[in-house]
């Protein structure tokens, strides 16, 4: 097995143990880049020589007889909406192309904290805005098990990087599914954490009260791993929430007999894919096989999440993305005459066309007079759905779904029909609008070769019994390795 | 026809935390420009406010003191609008549920007893500023008042005069120093007014259309600006005319209102709750620690110095004037100064060289032990009256403690009265003259003696002993 193959947890005991060094991963990491990205995409920033630095001093620190952390010389991806102090950080916009943000974001510092070594900013839509990695002013990122598939969105580099082994670990963000439906389509893990459960200082926001970092994986016990790392309280997130993060990793093990596992049947009617189906329901027999009883239930308002989704989050994105305005950093147009047109030059040039879409959307239901017809009949909605899963886990201990009606669809195939775009995202959306954790697991393959996820959604802070359910599902599935030439 | 005018105003008040709103950054006025920033309050991406809980306090002392009504949950909500001087695009700021409802302040005008009803107290974030250079194309802007706290007071449109008005602000100026919520320093911006107006005929019920008159940055120009607009709407409306719904503002150098244009006021704010900030959540508990850490205000304090000091109530007027000074007068006295004997001297020599030199009371060299020292050495006779003024003024050049000043310029006071009576001696013997005049009962010419004795000991000698022993001498 070649060392980008690893996963994290053993890479990192390889290196604890000595027995191969940061820098050794690092560089194969590399030379799988510097071969996969032309073809792949996965990247926007590269930053080789900075890994390397870091690789060669956690090599020295460990040599000192030092800890170097859990994840102690790790290469990792992180998707390029997460700051990084010092690398350049675009969230996939032209309007920050060239931004060198002066911070790093919490996650970053607590992985640090680790020992993670970072190898690049990973692929993303252009502020986070679309299903599927497509959007991004860097280009489209291509699905390793078959590149003229889209990668899914919008954490499509990191999962793309995963699969294609360009990186050990990653991180991406997850609005509405984006670490879950790319994790699905590249057939990786990717956990939407609680909301509030890791903190969002350092994230460039699209939707604030929907936006939750997450880590990407090659497996279970990675993800375990890599949220027991960046869990946790920030004073500088007030919605962070302040309480105490569980063993994980121990916690991954404890098996799943007797655990209900409810199948809500609204997500399993018109519009799924029969290979996505079947997939799923085999996922189901397993779970059965291993002693979860499986129960019927019902979320009886998932037909208005994807409207209500779509309100919400593009008021909040109108208001967040404000701020680039071309001012204060970021891209400003050089023929402004006037204070006005530098701003309307600036944000016309500055953003592609699915942000000024969205941000249209946002200003439109927020403006006088529409407001209550829109965002104040979203919030209510929103409730509703909170309360649909209230309700079902009165009953059961998580609930199984499938992540997307399809598996990945042909590039290029849904990018001008923004509509069936939104719809590819109706599995997932709900659980952002509850603030509930969901994990992306891979389930097996669709007759077309191409990777199928299953869903569990948890209760609030519960991210224990995802981990528990999925790593029994991981056990019998195996990893979705992608094809010989494949890519 | 006469006309009854109808205004409310809404005040922003700078609160007087240490850092702002929603990051650690310091509020201190007058810093280099730029030298308060980090990326919570330039807006930079991925940032995020956390609520300073001081600035909820100080706002919450405001509604106790005016019979608020504090809610037990409110937040904050993004008001959505692009200016070079808002770095997020939008201001924080409390819209549909503000921390305070109602409450109210009582005037005593020339008129009678006045009430005026409070709306609202809710919080905010200030934007930062530009600066234009003359002769320069080019805007600059200060991210140092970015994010700095303030509350916005709203009132009912209660007011019917300008006496009001000014009576109101005075008030309400002193209300938000003595309670520590505001320094209340107008020409550093901590307190701004804007105004609604509006006329109706004596009478009738419905009030007519108003105009909002933006940023008025002293009470004088409040109430000038004010008069000049009930004048403007009064004559309008006299000559047929109807009042157009606008936004003015006062040019202070040409005492004019000059329209606002209608671009930068058509503004659909999109205001929506602050999704990066949880509600603000006050129980009882909270309310009960802040109303008893609650300071005194200015009545009370002055009722307290008249009774237990037992100064007159115009000494109590003005030691009060400042809770620096009130508090400076009490140190003073738990330094073991006479009550009345440091109102004098605080009224007299502390403010008239605080007057002189614009110097605020924390740079003031003379601590209120040192003035207390000073004080204890005239009432023991070891300085006179006169000689502590030059020990006063030496104090406040150098910071010296009083009894260092006086051992080492040797200006203890001679009050040995042997000593005194040799030189006295002297004095008269060497001036046979005035002994005569004396004798014949010109007793005016004992001044001349005791300045003569004064003079031979450079001002030491203790002039009430000097007085005592020339009388007996010349007995
Ligand atoms: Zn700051």
């Amino acid at each position: 097995m070649e060392l980008f193959e690893l996963r994290a947890r053993e890479l990192a005991k390889k290196i604890r143990t000595g027995e191969v060094s940061s820098v050794e991963a690092t560089e194969a990491v590399l030379r799988r880049i510097e071969q996969l990205e032309p073809i792949i995409n996965a990247y926007i920033t590269v930053i080789a020589d900075k890994a390397l630095d870091r690789a060669r001093s956690l090599d020295d620190k460990r040599a000192r007889g030092e800890d170097t952390g859990p994840l102690g010389g790790v290469p990792m991806a992180i998707k390029d909406s997460i700051i990084v102090a010092g690398t350049r950080t675009t969230a996939g916009s032209h309007i920050l192309e060239n931004y060198i943000p002066p911070y790093n974001a919490h996650v970053i510092d607590k992985l640090l904290d680790a020992g993670a070594v970072f190898v690049g900013k990973s692929n993303t839509d252009e502020f986070t805005m679309g299903s599927t990695c497509e959007t991004s002013y860097f280009g489209t990122a291509r699905n390793p098990h078959n590149i003229d598939r889209v990668t899914g969105g919008s954490s499509g580099g990191s999962a793309a990087a995963l699969a294609a082994h360009e990186c050990i670990a990653a991180l991406g963000s997850d609005t509405g599914g984006s670490i879950r439906q790319p994790a699905s389509f590249c057939g990786v893990v990717g956990i939407k954490p609680t909301y509030g459960r890791v903190s969002r200082f350092g994230l460039i926001a699209y939707a604030s009260s929907l936006d939750q970092i997450g880590p990407m994986t090659k497996s279970v016990e990675d993800s375990a791993l890599v949220l027991s790392v960046i869990a946790g309280h920030d004073r500088r997130d007030s919605t962070s929430l302040d309480e105490p993060v569980p063993d994980y990793i121990a916690e991954t093990d404890a098996g799943v007999k007797g655990l209900r596992v409810g199948l809500p049947r609204e997500y399993f009617g018109e519009g799924l894919d029969p290979e996505v189906l079947k997939v799923t329901l085999e996922a189901v027999d397993i779970l059965k096989s291993e002693g979860i009883e499986i129960v019927d239930i019902s979320l009886p308002h998932t037909e208005y999440a994807v409207p209500t989704y779509y309100l919400l989050a593009t008021a909040e994105a109108s208001a967040n993305l404000e701020r680039y305005d071309g001012v204060r950093y970021g891209h400003r147009s050089g023929d402004a005459e006037n204070l006005y047109e530098m701003y309307s030059k600036s944000r016309s040039e500055g953003f592609g066309i699915e942000v000024k879409r969205r941000i249209m959307l946002g200003t439109y239901c927020l403006s006088a007079g529409y407001y209550d017809a829109y965002y104040r009949k979203a919030q209510k909605v929103r409730r509703l759905i909170k309360e649909d899963f209230d309700h079902a886990f009165g009953t059961v201990d998580a609930i199984l779904a499938p992540v997307c009606p399809t598996t990945a669809f042909p590039v290029g195939s849904k990018i001008n029909d923004p509509l069936q775009m939104y719809l590819a995202d109706i599995y997932t959306i709900s659980l952002n609008l509850a603030g509930l954790p969901g994990i992306t697991v891979p389930a097996g393959k669709a007759r077309d070769g191409l990777p199928v996820g299953v869903q569990f959604m948890g209760r609030i802070l519960d991210e224990s019994t995802l981990f528990r359910i999925a790593r029994v599902l991981e056990r019998n599935v195996g990893y979705l390795n992608v094809e010989k030439g494949a890519v | 026809m006469r006309y009854v005018p109808t205004i409310g105003l809404e005040i922003h008040s700078q609160l007087a935390t240490k850092t702002k709103i929603f990051c650690g950054c310091s509020t201190e006025f007058g810093s280099e420009p730029n030298t308060h920033s980090c990326p919570v309050c330039l807006g930079m991406p991925g940032v995020l406010p956390v609520l300073n809980r001081q600035a909820i306090e100080l706002a919450m002392r405001m509604g106790l003191l005016t019979g608020g009504n504090i809610q037990r949950m409110s937040y904050f909500a993004r008001k959505n609008y692009f200016y070079p001087d808002l770095p997020k695009g939008y201001q924080i700021s409390m819209f549909e549920l503000p921390l305070i409802r109602g409450g109210h302040l009582d005037l005593r005008t020339s008129t009678g007893e006045k009430t005026i009803r409070f709306n609202r107290i809710h919080l905010e974030e200030d934007a930062g500023k530009l600066i234009h250079i003359e002769g320069d194309t080019k805007s600059y802007f200060d991210v140092n008042r970015c994010g700095v706290p303030l509350i916005e007071i709203v009132t009912e449109p209660d007011f019917e005069t300008t006496e009001e008005i000014t009576l109101f602000l005075n008030t309400l100026k002193e209300m938000l120093i003595f309670s520590g919520v505001s320094l209340g320093n107008m020409e550093q911006g901590n307190i701004r007014v804007d105004a609604n107006i509006s006329i109706r005929p004596v009478g009738q019920k419905k009030l007519g259309t108003r105009t909002e008159i933006k940023n008025m940055n002293s009470f004088v120009n409040a109430a000038i600006a004010i008069n000049a607009e009930i004048e403007r709407q009064t004559d309008i409306v006299e000559q047929g005319g109807s009042i157009v719904q606008e936004t003015l503002l006062f040019d202070a150098a040409h005492k004019t209102l000059a329209a606002m244009r209608s671009k930068e006021e058509a503004h659909d704010y999109r205001y929506f709750p602050e999704p990066d900030l949880v509600p603000v959540f006050v129980d009882d508990e909270w309310i009960g620690r802040v109303r008893s850490e609650l300071p005194e205000m200015r009545d009370q304090m002055r009722r307290r110095f008249e009774t237990v000091y037992q100064i007159p109530a115009y000494d109590a007027e003005i030691l009060t004037t400042s809770p620096e000074i009130a508090c400076y007068y009490e140190e003073t006295i738990k330094a073991g100064a006479d009550p009345k004997k440091a109102s004098n001297w605080i009224m007299g020599e502390v403010l008239r060289v605080l007057n002189e030199t614009q110097l605020p009371l924390g740079e003031f060299k003379i601590k209120p032990p040192m003035l207390a020292g000073l004080l204890s050495m005239v009432e023991k006779g070891t300085i006179s009256g006169s000689m502590a003024k030059t020990v006063f003024d030496e104090m406040r050049a150098t910071g010296k403690d009083p009894k260092a000043i006086v051992g080492e310029q040797g200006l203890t006071q001679i009050s040995d009265k042997d000593a005194l009576e040799k030189i006295a001696r002297e004095v008269i013997s060497s001036s046979p003259d005035e002994v005569a005049k004396y004798k014949a009962g010109k007793t005016q010419v004992l001044g001349f003696f005791v300045g003569q004795v004064m003079k031979a000991t450079g001002g030491k000698a203790n002039p009430g002993e000097v007085n005592a022993i020339i009388r007996e001498i010349l007995s």
